[in-house]
C-alpha cells in the first residue's frame, strides 16, 4: 500500500522524525547524568541529578514566582523599547545615507563590548531598580534587530522599487507599499533572536545586584552552594526564552500568511 | 485595422553609460490600438530604452512624444512591466492588481472595486483571493499584465514579460496575449529576442542592432488576425522569419 502514501504523510513523517532524534538524544544524555551522580562518580553538591533538579524545580516555584514576574517584566519592556528603538534607527540609516555611514561602524563597535562590563556601571549610574536591568536588555536585542531590518530595507528589489516610481508612487508610498513589507521577514527573524536574548539580558542585569528578579536568586543560590535551585532556575530560563521565541514565530504566522508557503 | 492615430513617438533618443554609446539614435512611432515589437539581442539596451519611455532614465539626447506632449524624464504616463512578475507576496491578488490605484490614493474598497470587473477578461477569475505564491508563474504573469493594465489603459510596455516562462506555458501566454488584447484596445511596446515570439505577436518589428542599440531595420508584418497557432508554421511567417534571420 506504500504507494498510497500522499505527499503531504512523507513530509508529516520527516516532521516527526526531526523531532524524535533530538528527543532521544536529549533523553540519553539525561538518563546517562543521572546515572553517573547516581553511582557516586561525581558528588551531588558538585553536580545534581536531573531528577533533584526537577523536584528542587517544584519544591522553589511557589517562592520564585515573583523573580519570574521581576524578570519577564524587564525583559518584555526592554524588547519593546529596543523594537522602538530599532525601527527608528533603521529607518533613518536607509533612508539618509549619512546617516548610516555615520552610525553603522558604532553599532558594530558597541557589539564589541563586554556587556558584563557595562552592567555594573549601570548599576552605579541607575541604582538597583529595574532601570539598569532594562537597559542592559535594550543593549543585547537592539543589534540584532536592526541589523536584520537594515538588512530587509536594503535587499528589496530593485525593478519593484522601479516599477512604483514608474507609477509616479511618492517615497513615502515606496516605503509603505514595498519597503517595510518586504522587510518584514528578516525584521521578524531579528526579533526571535532578540527575544531570547533578551530573558538572558535581563538575567545579567539581575545577577549584579537588585532586589529581585531570577538572576539574584541564581546569585544567592549560588552563594548558598544550592547547585540544585541555580539548574532548576535555569530550566525557567529556558523554558521562558523558548516561550517567547514560540510566540514571535506565532505573531509571524498569524500576521504574514504568506511566508506560510514552506 | 490600425488607424493611424500616433499614440507614442520615440524620437531620436541616444544615450550613454559612463562614456559607452549604449542607445545611438533611436526612433520608435506606436499608433493606437498597435503592437509594436523591439527586437534585439539581449543585453543590447532595450531596457534602457524602456526605462527612457518609462521617465525612469534621461536621455542625453532626444524626446518621449506621448500624444503630442513631452513626456521625457516624467513618470506616470505609460504602464510598465517586467520580466520578472514583480508581484508584492504579502498582498492578494486583487490587492496587488489594484496597486496603481492605491498608489493614486485610492481607497482598499474603492481600488477593489474598480479592478474587479476585469478579472474575467484577464482569465483569472476565482483567483481574486489567492496570495501570489499560490499561483503558477503563468498566472502570476496574468496577474502582472493586469496589473500593468490598470495602470495605464492606453499605452503599455511589456519588457520580455514571458522570457521567464518555459516554452509551452510561454506559447500559451503568447496566444492569450492576444486574446485580451482584442478587447482591450491598447498600444503596446513589447520588448523580445524572440524571434517567432515577435512576428507572432507583432503588427509592425523594429530590428535594433547589437551594442550600441540603433534601428536596423523596421519590418511590417502583414499576417492576417486574428492568428492563431497554425500562423507559426505558415509559408508568410517563414518568411518573414527568414527575412528577419538574415538581418541578424
Amino acid at each position: 500500500m506504500r504507494k498510497f502514501i500522499s505527499t503531504e504523510k512523507i513530509k508529516e513523517l520527516i516532521n516527526k522524525d526531526t523531532k524524535i532524534i533530538p528527543t532521544i538524544f536529549i533523553l540519553i544524555l539525561l538518563v546517562f547524568w543521572q546515572f553517573v551522580v547516581d553511582i557516586g562518580l561525581i558528588e551531588r553538591y558538585i553536580l545534581p541529578s536531573p531528577k533533584n533538579i526537577i523536584l528542587t524545580l517544584i519544591k522553589i516555584l511557589p517562592e520564585i514566582k515573583i523573580h519570574v514576574v521581576a524578570t519577564l517584566q524587564e525583559a518584555i519592556s526592554g524588547f519593546s523599547i529596543a523594537i522602538i528603538l530599532s525601527i527608528i534607527l533603521a529607518v533613518l540609516m536607509d533612508s539618509i545615507k549619512i546617516i548610516k555611514k555615520a552610525i553603522y561602524p558604532l553599532l558594530i563597535i558597541s557589539q564589541t563590548v563586554p556587556i558584563i562590563a557595562l552592567a555594573p556601571l549601570f548599576m552605579m549610574w541607575f541604582g538597583l531598580g529595574k532601570l539598569p536591568k532594562i537597559i542592559v536588555v535594550v543593549l543585547v536585542c537592539f543589534f540584532p534587530i536592526v541589523i536584520s531590518l537594515l538588512d530587509g530595507l536594503e535587499s528589496v528589489d530593485k525593478d519593484m522599487l522601479n516599477l512604483i516610481k514608474s507609477m509616479g508612487g511618492s517615497k513615502f508610498q515606496i516605503f509603505k507599499i514595498v519597503k517595510f513589507p518586504s522587510s518584514i521577514v528578516s525584521f521578524f527573524s531579528g526579533l526571535r533572536i532578540a527575544a531570547t536574548y533578551s530573558i538572558m539580558g535581563a538575567v545579567i542585569g539581575e545577577w549584579l545586584g537588585g532586589k529581585e528578579g531570577l538572576g539574584l536568586y541564581m546569585l544567592r543560590a549560588k552563594h548558598a552552594f544550592k547547585l540544585d535551585k541555580v539548574f532548576a532556575v535555569i530550566i525557567v530560563i529556558v523554558i521562558l526564552s523558548m516561550t517567547l521565541f514560540k510566540i514571535i514565530s506565532l505573531m509571524q504566522y498569524l500576521f504574514m500568511p504568506w511566508t506560510r508557503e514552506s | 485595422m490600425n488607424s493611424c492615430h500616433n499614440k507614442l513617438k520615440v524620437k531620436n533618443i541616444t544615450k550613454y553609460y559612463q562614456d559607452i554609446l549604449v542607445i545611438d539614435d533611436i526612433s520608435i512611432d506606436l499608433n493606437q490600438n498597435e503592437f509594436v515589437s523591439i527586437l534585439g539581442p539581449s543585453g543590447s539596451g532595450k531596457s534602457t530604452l524602456f526605462n527612457i519611455i518609462a521617465g525612469l532614465i534621461k536621455p542625453d539626447k532626444g524626446k518621449v512624444i506621448i500624444e503630442g506632449r513631452d513626456y521625457t524624464k516624467v513618470t506616470g504616463r505609460v504602464s510598465y512591466m517586467y520580466q520578472k512578475d514583480l508581484l508584492l507576496p504579502w498582498k492578494k491578488i486583487i490587492d496587488n492588481v489594484a496597486l496603481p490605484y492605491y498608489i493614486k490614493g485610492k481607497d482598499k474598497k474603492e481600488a477593489r472595486e474598480l479592478v474587479k470587473d476585469y478579472f474575467d477578461i484577464f482569465g483569472l477569475k476565482g483567483f481574486e483571493y489567492k496570495y501570489p505564491f499560490q499561483l503558477s508563474g503563468g498566472m502570476r504573469q496574468r496577474a502582472a499584465l493586469m496589473r500593468t493594465y490598470m495602470f495605464s489603459k492606453d499605452i503599455i510596455l511589456l519588457d520580455e514579460p514571458f522570457g521567464g516562462l518555459d516554452a509551452i506555458t510561454k506559447s500559451k501566454m503568447q496566444y492569450w496575449l492576444l486574446g485580451v488584447l482584442e478587447k482591450l484596445k491598447a498600444s503596446v511596446l513589447f520588448i523580445t529576442h524572440d524571434i517567432e515570439e515577435a512576428i507572432f505577436l507583432s503588427d509592425r518589428i523594429y530590428i535594433l542592432s547589437d551594442r550600441p542599440a540603433k534601428v536596423k531595420e523596421k519590418v511590417y508584418i502583414d499576417l492576417p488576425k486574428p492568428r492563431n497557432k497554425d500562423i507559426t508554421t505558415s509559408d508568410e511567417f517563414n518568411n518573414i522569419k527568414r527575412h528577419i534571420l538574415s538581418i541578424l
